[in-house]
């Protein structure tokens, strides 16, 4: 009797996420780091006794946590609204201006000038003139300003990413005789698709941070970026520190979903032998 | 399958290819006659730099001669690309990481709007073709370098091509799965009876698949000799089986590719079977 040994073929084949093997160490090893600088804030401000105006003990802000808890929700809630709008918006706007400039050389390099300029000047500083534009009750100006700090990460990561097509993918198309829409959606655009989700993750942060911060430039809102200079300017050191938590969560939320989502359309884009 | 015309495969007549312009001019092609009949197996080999790829490339109009013409199964070489008369694989599989070995190998047949049933069915003939029917709904990252390389021969292969242009498909593989997929590639052209223009770097590759070897030099890049393997004793390429390697004129073919390749033609002269230039 012979025995042929089965080559078993992939028997599931569904795609996962490239987070190849968590180890303990790697989960643990930053929570000891973070108990441990936590333990030392706490010992500090308690033995040298740190006014809360300086520094509050993280006891003390996590009192005010969970006694403000709904209210710094809330607050995040219109935060990350703001964000999140503008973050799809910039996305949509980076993405076709790519598109475009990737198409017409000229457009990407008349863009090239007010991109450059746009990348190098905080866009938040836009938002109180954005607020006389708008005014500063309605969400608007806070939009905008996320949305244009999005778009030009993505704008200029699509960009790239529209120039990555491989000669060889190039040169089968033409082989195929394929039209150049054919071009676009079977080879650019796919290339292109894990650069798009890289910027969206650098920008994500971004959008956060903007929405945040135009925050501080006035307006009757319940978001968390006014919420922080109000509770400093009445003195409640240890709310404002709670304030800020809820935006160091809220941004962690936006990086690690698009995070995600980038892993999930760049995980057959591992290098290949082909 | 294999329409007898009476056009040849491939027919190059004075080609010339000149890169570059004054002093950084580089003649990659100088008087390039070649001609494939329907059906043969021609490889194409030299050291680097000697034009073969780009002798390939322009009978798959991915480039254009400057001088000369070149025509396949009687049509322009640009006309025969529009109209799909050859299949064509290279050294990197060129496989598309996002799409599925299924999804690669219809690749073609989508763009040339087969209706999806058709193209169903095609895929799976090809996928028994090159015994990959299991992973039909792998991703190419999943494959080894081997198997990514047959499912670019199956894509090539899609629309039945009389011609396949192949440029070092086995170069970046190791010497075992390359033999293999010589043995394979024979059976494969036996069953669809195309013709083959196969550039490659190994002397041993070149001689067991092909029915004639066409030795190539550089600067400026020119054909120094063709080597017949059939004049040397051995069965049509389609018809070889891998102990073929081990015939008494596998060896004798391969003594005359290595002489012409290394420039001693008053001993590849005197070989039978090789007419030098």
């Amino acid at each position: 009797m012979t025995t042929v040994a089965q080559v078993s073929p992939a028997k599931d084949t569904r795609a996962r996420l490239p987070i190849a093997e968590l180890r303990w160490s790697t989960v643990l090893a930053p929570l000891v780091v973070g108990v441990l600088a936590i333990a030392a804030w706490e010992w500090l401000v308690d033995s040298l006794e740190i006014e809360p105006f300086v520094l509050p003990a993280p006891s003390a802000i996590w009192d005010q946590i969970t006694l403000n808890f709904d209210s710094i929700v809330k607050g995040a809630t219109v935060t990350g609204r703001n964000a999140l709008i503008g973050t799809l918006a910039g996305a949509v706007i980076g993405v076709a201006g790519a598109m475009l400039a990737g198409t017409f050389r000229f457009l990407d390099q008349m863009a090239a000038p007010v991109v450059a300029a746009l990348a190098v000047i905080p866009i938040v500083a836009l938002a109180p003139v954005l607020y006389s534009m708008y005014g500063a009750a309605v969400d608007t100006g806070r939009i905008i300003v996320a949305g244009l700090s999005v778009s030009i990460p993505v704008y200029l990561n699509t960009l790239r990413g529209l120039r990555q097509v491989k000669a060889v993918h190039r040169d089968l198309m033409t082989a195929y005789a394929a039209g150049p829409l054919q071009v676009i959606r079977s080879v650019t655009l796919p290339t292109a698709t894990p650069y798009v989700f890289t910027g969206l993750r650098v920008a994500s942060s971004l959008a956060v941070i903007a929405a945040l911060i135009a925050e501080y430039f006035g307006g009757p809102i319940g978001g968390l970026g006014k919420s922080i200079t109000s509770s400093a300017a009445s003195s409640n050191y240890p709310l404002a520190w709670a304030y800020v938590s809820g935006a160091i969560v809220l941004g962690l939320l936006f990086y690690v979903v698009t995070l995600l989502v980038e892993l999930w359309f760049s995980r057959h884009h591992r290098p290949t032998a082909g | 399958m294999n329409h007898l015309g009476t056009d040849p495969a491939i027919e190059a007549r004075g080609v010339h290819r000149i890169f570059g312009k004054g002093r950084k001019q580089v003649d990659a092609l100088t008087d390039v006659d070649l001609t494939v009949a329907d059906g043969e197996f021609v490889s194409l080999i030299g050291p680097s730099g000697c034009g073969k790829s780009t002798l390939l490339r322009l009978v798959a109009d991915l480039d254009a001669a400057t001088s000369g013409t070149i025509t396949v199964f009687g049509k322009t070489a640009r006309q025969a690309r529009l109209d799909q008369e050859y299949g064509i694989a290279f050294q990197q599989s060129g496989l598309l990481p996002w799409r599925t070995v299924a999804g690669n190998v219809e690749l073609p047949l989508k763009l040339h709007g087969v209706p999806a049933e058709v193209r169903r069915q095609r895929v799976a003939e090809l996928l028994e073709l090159i015994g990959l029917t299991d992973f039909a709904k792998s991703h190419p990252d999943q494959l080894s370098g081997g198997m990514q390389q047959r499912v670019a021969i199956a894509r090539a292969l899609a629309e039945s091509p009389r011609l396949l242009l192949m440029d070092e498909p086995f170069g970046a593989l190791d010497e075992i799965t390359r033999e293999r997929m010589q043995n394979e590639l024979v059976r494969i052209c036996a069953e669809t009876g195309a013709a083959v223009l196969f550039v490659t770097h190994s002397i041993p590759e070149a001689v067991f698949l092909s029915d004639r070897v066409v030795v190539m030099s550089p600067r400026p890049g020119r054909i120094t000799g063709v080597v017949d393997v059939r004049a040397d004793g051995m069965v049509p390429a389609h018809d070889r089986s891998a102990g073929a390697r081990d015939e008494e004129g596998f060896f004798r073919a391969v003594g005359e590719v290595r002489a012409l390749l290394h420039g001693t033609p008053e001993q590849a002269v005197a070989a039978r079977g090789v007419d030098t230039r």
